[in-house]
């Protein structure tokens, strides 16, 4: 759509201004504020420059939590990405087994994440969880709380449980997009299914796949509550995430500075795939 | 497609792949919803798959302790609260990053965006502060307006989805036709974005429903959430399991009604792509 050049705009949107100034700018200074100073208690703080950043950067702890919260990132990127897509492409297009779908499968993601946290706790455990019960009924032996592995299965598990459906919808919504005269041409050209798949659904689903990737990736990059429950990060460090750690060192330890310095790096680098994420949208955009 | 059956999905096989997803999703919130109904000697004594003497003894125990069902009310007061505000911000905001173009526009909205990818342990700590300075803490409107960091930026970039949807020419038509902004954006423009509120709002309320972390930092006991009361059912007697299932499926349900309720919109929101 054609837009006019109009600077009144900016009256209509004060009101967000303000509000995100209030709920983000004035925080994040905050944040900056201390990861540049140091304090020894009674509200007395002096300058610290760049100690805490450099500090942090060659802290094994950041580097570790960074690592594995890549790797939880891919891996359920990898079994959520093709399965959402698998699921989609056999949902129902019409009749009531829509509605009954949609509303199932969106269940999940409308519960509060430390209650799925406790869902899969209660459901994991030996003594009273049916996951539990059921594998150690056919020989495996199982315990979140004290195996590293089983730890993080349960973990990636849970979200694929959790967040799968968000894909799903995703997927689906691009595929009732597509009209039918695309399927009927394809039935006279007497495609196979597989190359109606690979050039007429895949296609479509591009945009909302690439929305579906970066949204999964960016927010399992920022997982605290479901795994928080289940395992409090442990055992050990095993599953201690970035945003665990930094609740750990921000809330539980009080290292403010520490702290600050690992938040602004974490948000730079949220930054970056925000921006990633903003270019490839508008991009796309324009193509559609 | 019904007419064509070499290209529906996968075959006869497909009702079967979505029955197994969803058995896979409804089984753990099975297991919560039985376990609900169980006496604690039940839940941690024989292993069963269903309850064997029913007991509502759980949801007794929330509905009649005020410290229980207090969360419950808190939490939606503050998600409602939240639902307004962000919504009610976004709707100029997004019409004016549909119509216009001003100074600084695009940076703007990236800058919203990034808001909605910030990951709220960064903020925890220093929204404790700022709240403590304003003597806020422990009150509804401080999550609703900490919550506001991810949903205002949600609840513009859904409604200029669907604004840029609405013809120019009615803005036009309607100024012409001797129409204020105000009285146009109320009376017309308004009712014709209707399912673009609906989705923006859902989305809101599901977001704020769902966090826990920014909510359980800046409240103590007034404006206590439910999912944070939850964290207190280790008594001296051990875990109360019953109750803990029980306040659980509580807190499916507003989701659940909610979702029912939009349905039909929700599939139109995901297609724009933007939540």
């Amino acid at each position: 759509m054609e837009k006019t050049w109009n600077n009144k705009a900016w009256f209509l949107v004060t009101p967000v201004l303000l509000l995100v100034a209030f709920s983000a700018v004035i925080p994040l200074m905050t944040v900056v504020n201390y990861s540049v100073q140091d304090t020894f208690g009674n509200n007395e703080f002096f300058w610290a420059g760049t100690d805490w950043f450099v500090q942090m950067l060659h802290s094994s702890r950041f580097w570790d939590a960074l690592v594995r919260n890549l790797i939880f990132s891919f891996v359920i990127l990898l079994i959520e990405i093709p399965l959402g897509i698998f699921i989609a492409l056999n949902m129902p297009k019409h009749g009531i087994g829509v509605p009954v779908c949609l509303v199932l499968m969106a269940l999940p993601l409308l519960i509060p994440w430390n209650v799925v946290g406790t869902i899969w706790q209660v459901f994991g455990r030996v003594d009273i969880g049916l996951l539990g019960h059921a594998l150690e009924a056919i020989g495996i032996d199982y315990n979140y709380v004290r195996n590293p592995s089983d730890a993080w299965a349960t973990v990636i598990l849970m979200d694929v449980w959790h967040w799968t459906s968000l894909v799903v919808l995703l997927c689906y919504a691009g595929l009732v997009s597509i009209p039918d005269a695309y399927y009927q041409a394809a039935k006279i050209d007497g495609a196979s299914r597989w190359a109606v798949f690979r050039y007429i659904q895949l296609p479509k689903m591009k945009r909302v796949l690439l929305i579906a990737v970066l949204l999964r990736f960016m927010d399992s990059f920022m997982i605290y509550t479901e795994p928080f429950v289940v395992t409090g990060g442990g055992p050990g460090n095993s599953t201690t995430f970035l945003s665990i750690d930094l609740v750990k060192m921000a809330i539980g330890q009080f290292d403010l500075g520490p702290a600050a310095a690992m938040s602004i790096i974490y948000f730079l680098i949220i930054l970056l795939m925000s921006w990633v994420f903003y270019t490839v949208m508008t991009s796309s955009d324009a193509d559609a | 497609m019904a007419a064509n059956p070499k290209y529906k999905p996968a075959g006869n096989l497909s009702w079967l792949v979505c029955t197994l997803y969803i058995v896979f999703l409804l089984l753990p919130i099975y297991w919560l919803v039985n376990m609900s109904f169980k006496e604690n000697s039940e839940i941690t004594g024989a292993f069963a798959l269903w309850p064997h003497s029913p007991t509502l003894r759980n949801y007794t125990v929330i509905f009649t302790d005020p410290s229980w069902y207090n969360g419950y009310i808190n939490s939606i007061i503050y998600v409602a609260l939240n639902t307004l505000i962000s919504v009610s911000a976004a709707l100029p905001a997004a019409y004016a990053f549909s119509r216009y173009r001003f100074l600084g526009d695009k940076h703007l909205f990236f800058w919203l965006l990034t808001n909605r990818m910030a990951p709220p342990a960064v903020f925890a700590l220093p929204f404790f502060q700022l709240y403590s300075a304003f003597g806020l803490i422990d009150t509804h409107i401080a999550v609703a307006l900490a919550h506001c960091l991810f949903n205002v930026p949600l609840a513009v970039w859904i409604l200029e989805g669907f604004m840029s949807g609405v013809p120019k020419e009615i803005d036009e038509t309607a100024y012409i036709d001797g129409y204020s902004f105000p009285r146009f954006f109320v009376k017309i423009f308004m009712p014709l974005i209707a399912s673009g509120i609906g989705v923006a709002g859902f989305f809101c309320f599901m977001f704020s429903w769902v966090e826990l972390l920014l909510a359980r930092t800046l409240t103590t006991t007034a404006a206590k959430p439910i999912s944070a009361i939850m964290t207190r059912t280790v008594s001296a007697a051990g875990m109360d399991w019953g109750v803990l299932a029980a306040a659980g499926v509580l807190t499916i349900v507003p989701g659940a009604l909610v979702i029912y309720f939009v349905r039909n919109y929700i599939a139109k929101g995901f297609a724009l792509g933007r939540v």
